[in-house]
């Protein structure tokens, strides 16, 4: 059985005895520890280069080959079905080739497995074991051939350590780029979707309109599932729960970086400083947990006590809870920047007689102000795409209100809702997920970009 | 003091009495100021308390579980030598409970005296006879796990206060229960399935190990892809890169993407993973692919800052010996700059074992019973575990949930515990 697994394991095995064939043959051509000193490179580097010469192409081979085995296969098997099931729509050829899928790898729930279907299945692995078979000897003759080459040309003159060197640069380089081919490839698996999305809901529907409720109706006839996609109540609902969440975290957040930065003595520092990085920490899905299980129904009963109307998901919990989890954050922002105020200002206000307090609101604050900005905005941008904390916490009615005592719903939970379980790719509800990410994306990618501008800009103006 | 008048104060008056006069309310204010720095970091430890209180009092009573002795008759008639692998079972246990309580007789009863205990006795039943077949014929005691309700009415959580018809349990069933704990044959044990067990829907059977082998091996592909790719993306950035627009362009890409909401890497890997690539869902595969995306970005932060630190005289002492710049950064700056990486890797595998958002989106929140085994077996991770049973209507699974809560967040102290020592220990001031 020549498994996927078992051909990369044989690579690996492959480039050590590469490595070690290449080292001895370096020792060999040396002949002496006088010819090894007339070699351009140590025997390592000529083993090293035998290895990547190696490995390199083959596990290149390798990963195209796995990354594209499996669509090809598929079509040769949906060429070869019968016409019957080759005419069907492609959604239901889709569930077709689901099917054979699961039957080929074992793990089909229902009994009855029509003649076609086993033999599409029998097609698929025949295919397969080719396809794996000719993969091992095209992996094994490259290998073999870069060995042979390699113990032809090495000889005292070849110049193995600056070759290894260069070739180690190029794959740093290669990992380096990985950030950017990460943002491509958010950008492109949002964007796409999203057109499709808009091909069939305009955008300024999407935009402005007033109701959301993503349901499509299956039949005509059918009650309370009209399917509007206007986002605005559900961008309204995510501003409110960060709004609640910035009003907690942002002056418990800042008084507690002035606090530990400008009184605090060491001590305490060392102690209060680490504790409160703990509450960063903690998994947002305790805090979720935490927000539905005892902070909502504490809420609630309180409002109730009070005589009010609170709704048991209210937008108030689950805002709070997320005003939790961002105090450390807003106050480890804020105490770099605080830090950085040149000592010499406040030596000047308190010179001229300012009580300490007096000194840091007006003169460290206002100096610190830039970049206790832009904390704040990388601290909106957070609450803007948290989600496990509103899943758990927050409803999924789309309500446009201004009353945090009422259920609203945010982008990340509508994300959640819409994509987790079973979907068709090709509704606008599946679609709208991706639509509302884009959105995501951009919205925080335009906060985090001002927010890191300003934070740079001010670091620079007291370097 | 004629210089009083000049300066624009009243006659009489000398400045310093102006200051005298403000000097109490400004030393209040200043007193006040003091008063929210310090109020506002209590505010902070109070909710970390309050959490951890909260998560710990719910959660420490799923560590034990109730048991109930029962007398069991390995009755020869229902468990015949040749299908011992498919014998009536449940049938057995019961027998058993019929005649502890013969008085029972109407099916209504009947049934509710079955439930007392949970479905998992039949199977452990079923274990004992199998591996060893010579019990067939006698009457053993053995403990067999209570049902949910019965184990929350053991650990207090009902209210007995209520009226009978909105209980999960009803008066003749407490009746049983006194019976039977008159007769010591119930008992509170380790419960040992929390850690044993996969995910289940009944309470008492249900357990962590399922999720926390996923975890593991989601974190196993997380740890193998993005040490070696940060490393190599700090040192090429840090040593190689020349400053140009391109590597502005890749730092900028990586600060933006330590910002970017997780979700969206769930975004990405259910549309390039998933749908562009094929690869199979609910994979930890899929899942340490997406999460390696998410903490490349801390990862290599964290590395850059420690290469930065390496001072640059070593740098200069080892191409001032011949060192090639690669060997430089291979013999020199990189052992001297790991203590620094591997804390920052520590803490990007701590905050990628807390993370559940992004997987949520590729299908890792499937009810899976069996404990996954490879990287391409359907699994599903701790905090979405989490997730999944705080959204069980079962009061037995509010316990669970905080305690494996409480596992969770007892992992992540260890990690970070580990990643503060190894600062601590290999922190070197140039």
């Amino acid at each position: 059985m020549m498994s996927p697994s078992v051909i990369f394991i044989a690579i690996l095995l492959l480039m050590s005895a590469a490595y070690y064939a290449g080292r001895k043959r370096a020792l060999a051509v040396a002949g002496s520890r006088a010819g090894l000193a007339r070699m351009h490179s140590r025997p390592t580097y000529y083993g090293l280069l035998t290895a990547m010469w190696c490995g390199i192409p083959a596990l290149l081979v390798f990963s195209s080959w796995s990354v594209f085995e499996s669509g090809i296969i598929t079509h040769l098997v949906v060429a070869g079905l019968p016409d019957a099931i080759r005419d069907l729509p492609a959604d239901r050829l889709n569930l077709v080739v689901n099917d054979i899928r699961n039957l080929v790898s074992g793990n089909i729930v229902s009994a009855d497995i029509d003649q076609t279907m086993r033999s599409a299945a029998d097609h698929y692995l025949e295919l397969q074991a080719i396809s794996h078979a000719s993969l091992a000897v095209v992996i094994l003759a490259m290998t073999m051939a870069a060995i042979a080459i390699l113990m032809r040309i090495i000889a005292p003159g070849l110049r193995a350590r600056n070759q290894v060197e260069s070739i180690i640069k190029w794959i740093l380089i290669a990992c380096s780029t990985i950030a950017i081919f990460t943002t491509i490839g958010i950008l492109l698996s949002v964007l796409f979707e999203a057109i499709r999305f808009f091909e069939k809901i305009s955008i300024t529907e999407f935009l402005f309109g007033l109701k959301w409720s993503p349901q499509m109706a299956i039949r005509a006839d059918q009650v309370g599932s009209s399917g509007a996609f206007g986002a605005v109540p559900v961008f309204a609902g995510t501003l409110m729960i960060s709004a609640i969440a910035m009003v907690v975290a942002v002056p418990v957040g800042l008084l507690s970086a002035i606090y530990l930065s400008e009184y605090a003595d060491r001590r305490f520092r060392a102690v209060a400083k680490p504790l409160m990085e703990i509450l960063a920490g903690i998994p947002t899905v305790v805090y979720g947990f935490f927000a539905a299980l005892t902070v909502a129904p504490l809420i609630r009963e309180t409002g109730i006590g009070l005589g009010l109307d609170v709704s048991s998901e209210s937008a108030l919990a689950a805002g709070l809870v997320m005003g939790i989890m961002i105090i450390p954050f807003v106050s480890s922002l804020s105490d770099d920047v605080i830090n950085a105020v040149p000592q010499a200002m406040r030596d000047g206000a308190y010179g001229l007689g300012a009580t300490k307090s007096e000194t840091v609101k007006q003169v460290v604050l206002p100096a610190a102000l830039p970049g206790i900005v832009g904390g704040v905005l990388l601290a909106v941008s957070r609450a803007i795409g948290e989600t496990m904390i509103v899943v758990m916490a927050a409803g999924l009615a789309a309500n446009l209100t201004a009353n945090p005592l009422k259920t609203v719903t945010t982008v990340t939970v509508q994300i959640v809702t819409l994509l987790v379980g079973d979907q068709e790719f090709d509704s606008p509800k599946t679609l709208a997920a991706f639509a509302l990410g884009l959105i995501l994306f951009i919205a925080t990618l335009i906060l985090n970009v001002i927010a890191l501008h300003v934070v740079r800009k001010y670091r620079e103006q007291y370097e | 003091m004629n210089n009083a008048t000049a300066n624009g104060l009243p006659p009489g008056r000398r400045a310093i009495d102006i200051v005298n006069a403000g000097l109490s309310k400004r030393y209040r204010r200043e007193r006040r100021f003091r008063l929210y720095g310090i109020s506002a970091i209590l505010a902070s430890l109070l909710f970390l308390s309050f959490l951890f209180g909260s998560i710990i009092s719910k959660g420490y009573t799923a560590f034990q579980q109730t048991f109930i002795r029962l007398d069991i008759f390995f009755d020869p008639a229902i468990l015949s030598q040749e299908s011992l692998t498919t014998a009536n079972y449940p049938g057995v246990v019961k027998q058993s409970l019929r005649q502890m309580f013969p008085e029972v007789t109407t099916r209504q009863d009947k049934r509710m005296l079955y439930g007392m205990v949970s479905n998992d006795a039949a199977f452990q039943v079923r274990k004992l006879v199998l591996d060893s077949p010579e019990m067939i014929g006698q009457t053993l005691p053995i403990w067999v796990a209570a049902d949910d309700d019965i184990d929350m009415l053991m650990k207090g959580h009902f209210d007995l206060d209520v009226p009978e018809s909105e209980r999960r349990i009803n008066d003749v069933q407490l009746a049983w229960v006194d019976r039977l704990q008159q007769e010591n044959r119930v008992e509170k044990r380790f419960n040992r399935t929390f850690f044993t067990a996969g995910d289940s829907r009944e309470p008492e059977q249900a357990g962590i190990l399922g999720a926390v082998m996923g975890s593991f091996y989601t974190l196993l592909v997380t740890l193998l892809l993005s040490f070696p790719i940060g490393i190599a993306s700090a040192v090429y950035l840090e040593e190689f890169a020349p400053k140009n627009r391109w590597t502005d362009l890749i730092e900028v890409n990586i600060n933006n993407l330590a910002a970017v909401p997780s979700i969206v890497f769930g975004l990405l890997g259910l549309a390039v993973f998933l749908n562009f690539f094929g690869l199979p869902r609910s994979a930890p595969l899929v899942g340490g692919l997406v999460l390696t995306l998410m903490t490349l970005p801390t990862i290599i932060i964290a590395s850059r800052a420690s290469l930065q630190s390496v001072p640059p005289s070593i740098r200069e002492a080892a191409l001032g010996i011949g060192a090639s710049k690669m060997q430089m950064v291979t013999h020199h700056v990189l052992p001297l700059a790991l203590p620094g990486i591997l804390t920052g890797t520590i803490i990007g595998m701590a905050r990628a074992l807390g993370e559940s958002a992004p997987l949520l989106m590729i299908g890792m929140v499937a009810f899976i019973v069996d404990i996954p085994g490879g990287l391409t077996d359907s699994a599903t991770v701790l905090p979405v575990q989490i997730f999944l049973w705080a959204d069980s209507p079962e009061r037995a699974f509010v316990e669970r949930t905080s305690a494996a809560t409480i596992v969770l967040l007892a992992f992540l102290i260890v990690m970070n515990a580990t990643a503060v020592i190894l600062r601590k220990k290999f922190e070197r001031r140039w």
